[in-house]
């Protein structure tokens, strides 16, 4: 009897969430393949335990513990240099740039969906799914997107609008159908090791959250070098450490004596300087984005109104698109707190994500 | 095909089903400690050490020239640090190649970080020594030589007995880690001019977790594990006798069966190396065509992955493996290839095929036509292999 099931590689990082799409997709007649991705960069590193996270030696132990139990067939690969090439590298040029990238939307687009599909296919998988709170539809108009998974607590869609079409015709997300307690619940049910494990949290390369330390290790940093806070107007107001230290919008670890709170509002890397303001200054209107990926349509209609998302934790706002000889031009209806360049701007029509870009003006 | 094709023969063995009756009655019946007075357990004391002639025998060396450990690893890091700890008055220089098991190599950084300093051999193409730069490198210092039998990954057998030449014409001591080759090829610790030996039972279907140490009566080396008087008070530790009995009843049998098994297993792995590299494009075959270990193949296959190539054999019954399972963890290119002078992209896509003396012609058949397929596949998807046909077309 020829084999009609088609196969899948389930991306499993040790945790729950991935841990019960794999269940969820043997259960519903899939053939699954358990692949853990090796990122971490160097042998001692993975010594840093991470509970929880996508990297270090204990995660490929607890998925492999998984796979056991579901009776998958696992594998681990390799893709070190496609990690740091795509991620590390772009993360932290970024900061030396003056702009707050985040990692994650870069791992996902050119790791995971690119590296770990292709290979997945190459062995003869049909589809890579992942343990993400988010779904993958068809629209009438035949176009893929990610649609916001049932649970908008948990809700991943942000980091996943840069996918195309070739890779979510290719992709599962049995997760997106469930809320996080009864993912736990599920993993508890069917035996899995990881039902309790916390949630991961913060950049799984820079586990203890010290991103300026970690670039400061990882490149030449010739040009992070302390520098002028100042005002808008130009005036000195003190001595920053060095642009990688800061963010828009940020309060905390100024230094600075003004009698009031502020903000840093711009980072100048030409110059060296970060801006410092008020409250008031941290809020703008609108911002412009280039490389803009297009999921549940071809192109933005000029003037279209959407909801847009500026950072992960956003709530996202409303908003008017207009098309812009960079990419587009995101409009709010109220002025939004610290748009961040190198941050993404993702654009949603209700639960479907439309598209988004790369902030590089706010 | 529902039948597992195990060729990973280097990474370890199944134990022999008679060797496992020779083992069961250490574990229940006869339980006791070799080192206690009452009855019973002189009879486990006279297993350890018939155990031990038997080994002392297939060496030519002295039955108290035998010294059980808990394996190769233990045995390759008390014979360096050992002897290095015995004899840094005498001098702080040691002589290892680059193509070593890990085993031998972190044991050897260790010591610099100690102060000792040591000279990695280079190898040729094929993986050997010079046997002229070893005895360049010698010095006044030198107080170790130490070189493996046959490497673990590609196969190649060093000239040992010129290495032991050499060694006793300096009067250097002279430890080969033979973990690989020890019970698959002859080996007399007199001729080849051998002091030290490590090797481990699991390589010929023995159990895991027992090794033991061959050291020249004479040679001053302290002990690596301290506590009771087993080992002559050169290795503490309550004898795993199972183990060390699974581990003698298994050398004998390879040692009996051993020009039998040679013959086949050469006549096995040269069937398989001749179709790989007539009917597969852009392989090439690593370690030397002929003094290599009977049992071992190993290919790089140019614009693929290896860990692909791992897994769709996998998919296939096939358990073969990239290198040595020792480094699987490791996310870098395997240091034996790169020391043989393949560029990094080519060692990613190695393939280690390592036989046993149960394998037939018709499994080589099978492991070709489904590498065939496979690195056929693999290239048809390989965007290095496309760039490297447009660029040849």
């Amino acid at each position: 009897m020829k084999n009609t099931k088609k196969t899948v590689v389930v991306g499993m990082s040790g945790g729950v969430d991935s841990s019960v799409a794999a269940l969820l997709l043997k259960e519903q007649g899939y053939n699954v393949i358990g692949v853990t991705m090796q990122i971490w960069q160097d042998e001692d590193r993975c010594t840093i335990e991470h509970e929880g996270g996508c990297c270090g030696l204990s995660a490929v132990d607890d998925a492999r513990r998984v796979a056991g139990i579901l009776d998958i067939p696992y594998y681990v690969m390799n893709f070190k240099n496609e990690f740091k090439e795509n991620v590390i590298d772009y993360f932290t040029d970024a900061y030396l740039h003056g702009m707050t990238p985040n990692p994650c939307i870069a791992c996902n687009r050119y790791v995971k969906w690119e590296s770990l599909l292709r290979r997945s296919l190459e062995i003869g998988a049909d589809y890579i799914a992942t343990g993400h709170y988010a779904r993958v539809v068809k629209l009438p108009n035949g176009r893929y997107a990610i649609q916001k998974s049932k649970t908008d607590a948990k809700d991943q869609t942000y980091a996943l609008y840069n996918l195309t079409q070739y890779q979510l015709e290719h992709t599962l997300m049995p997760v997106g159908d469930f809320e996080k307690p009864q993912i736990r619940r599920l993993a508890d049910e069917a035996g899995l090791v990881v039902a309790n494990k916390p949630d991961s949290q913060e950049i799984c390369f820079i586990p203890d959250n010290d991103y300026a330390g970690f670039i400061e290790r990882e490149c030449d940093c010739s040009n992070v070098r302390p520098g002028n806070f100042v005002d808008k107007d130009g005036n000195v107001l003190g001595t920053h450490k060095g642009i990688i230290h800061y963010t828009i919008g940020q309060r905390k670890g100024l230094n600075l004596s003004m009698g009031r709170p502020v903000f840093v509002t711009d980072i100048r890397t030409d110059t060296n300087e970060v801006v410092i303001g008020d409250g008031g200054d941290v809020f703008s209107l609108e911002l412009i984005a280039d490389n803009i990926n297009y999921m549940a349509v071809p192109e933005f209609e000029d003037g279209m109104r959407a909801w847009a998302k500026i950072r992960y934790s956003h709530k996202g706002a409303p908003c008017t698109v207009y098309n812009h000889e960079k990419g587009i031009r995101v409009v709010f209806d109220e002025p939004q707190r610290a748009i961040t360049p190198g941050q993404a701007v993702v654009i949603y029509d209700g639960d479907i994500v439309m598209g988004g870009g790369t902030i590089i003006r706010g | 095909m529902n039948k597992l094709i195990y060729l990973d023969n280097a990474a370890t063995t199944k134990l022999d089903a008679d060797v496992f009756e020779v083992m069961k009655p250490y574990f229940i019946e006869n339980f006791s400690n070799p080192s206690s007075v009452y009855d019973i357990a002189q009879h486990s004391k006279a297993a350890v050490e018939d155990a031990r002639e038997q080994i002392a025998n297939i060496l030519g060396a002295r039955t108290n020239e035998i010294y059980f450990t808990g394996g190769g690893s233990e045995s390759d890091n008390w014979a360096i640090k050992g002897t290095a700890e015995a004899y840094k008055t005498k001098g702080n220089h040691i002589i290892t190649s680059k193509l070593e098991h890990h085993a031998v190599l972190h044991t050897c950084q260790y010591l610099e970080k100690q102060g000792f300093e040591v000279t990695y051999l280079d190898v040729d193409a094929d993986g050997k020594i010079s046997l002229e730069e070893l005895e360049a490198a010698i010095k006044p210092e030198t107080i170790l030589i130490s070189i493996m039998f046959a490497n673990n990954e590609i196969g190649t057998i060093q000239p040992i007995k010129e290495i032991g030449a050499i060694a006793k014409k300096h009067g250097v001591l002279f430890h080969t880690d033979a973990v690989q080759a020890f019970a698959h090829v002859p080996i007399d610790v007199q001729e080849m001019n051998i002091d030290m030996l490590s090797a481990s039972g699991h390589k010929f279907n023995g159990p895991k977790g027992i090794g033991f140490m061959y050291i020249r009566k004479g040679v001053k080396i302290g002990s690596f594990i301290h506590g009771g008087a087993q080992e002559r008070s050169r290795r503490a530790g309550t004898h795993n006798v199972p183990g060390i009995v699974g581990m003698a009843a298994a050398a004998r049998l390879a040692a009996d069966a051993m020009d039998e098994r040679i013959k086949q297993e050469c006549e096995l792995r040269d069937y398989l190396i001749d179709r790989i590299l007539t009917e597969i494009p852009y392989v090439r075959l690593n370690g030397h065509r002929t003094d290599r270990l009977p049992n071992n193949a190993n290919f790089s296959f140019q614009f693929i992955e290896g860990e692909s190539l791992l897994i769709m054999l996998d998919q296939r019954g096939i358990c073969a493996s990239s290198g040595s399972a020792c480094t699987s963890g490791s996310l870098d290119p395997s240091h034996v290839l790169l020391a043989i002078g393949l560029p990094h992209e080519i060692a990613h896509g190695s393939l280690r095929l390592t036989l046993s003396h149960e394998n037939t012609k018709e499994e080589m058949d099978y492991v070709v036509e489904q590498l065939k397929f496979i690195v056929d596949r693999l290239r048809s998807m390989s965007p290095l292999y496309e760039d490297f046909v447009k660029k040849n077309s």
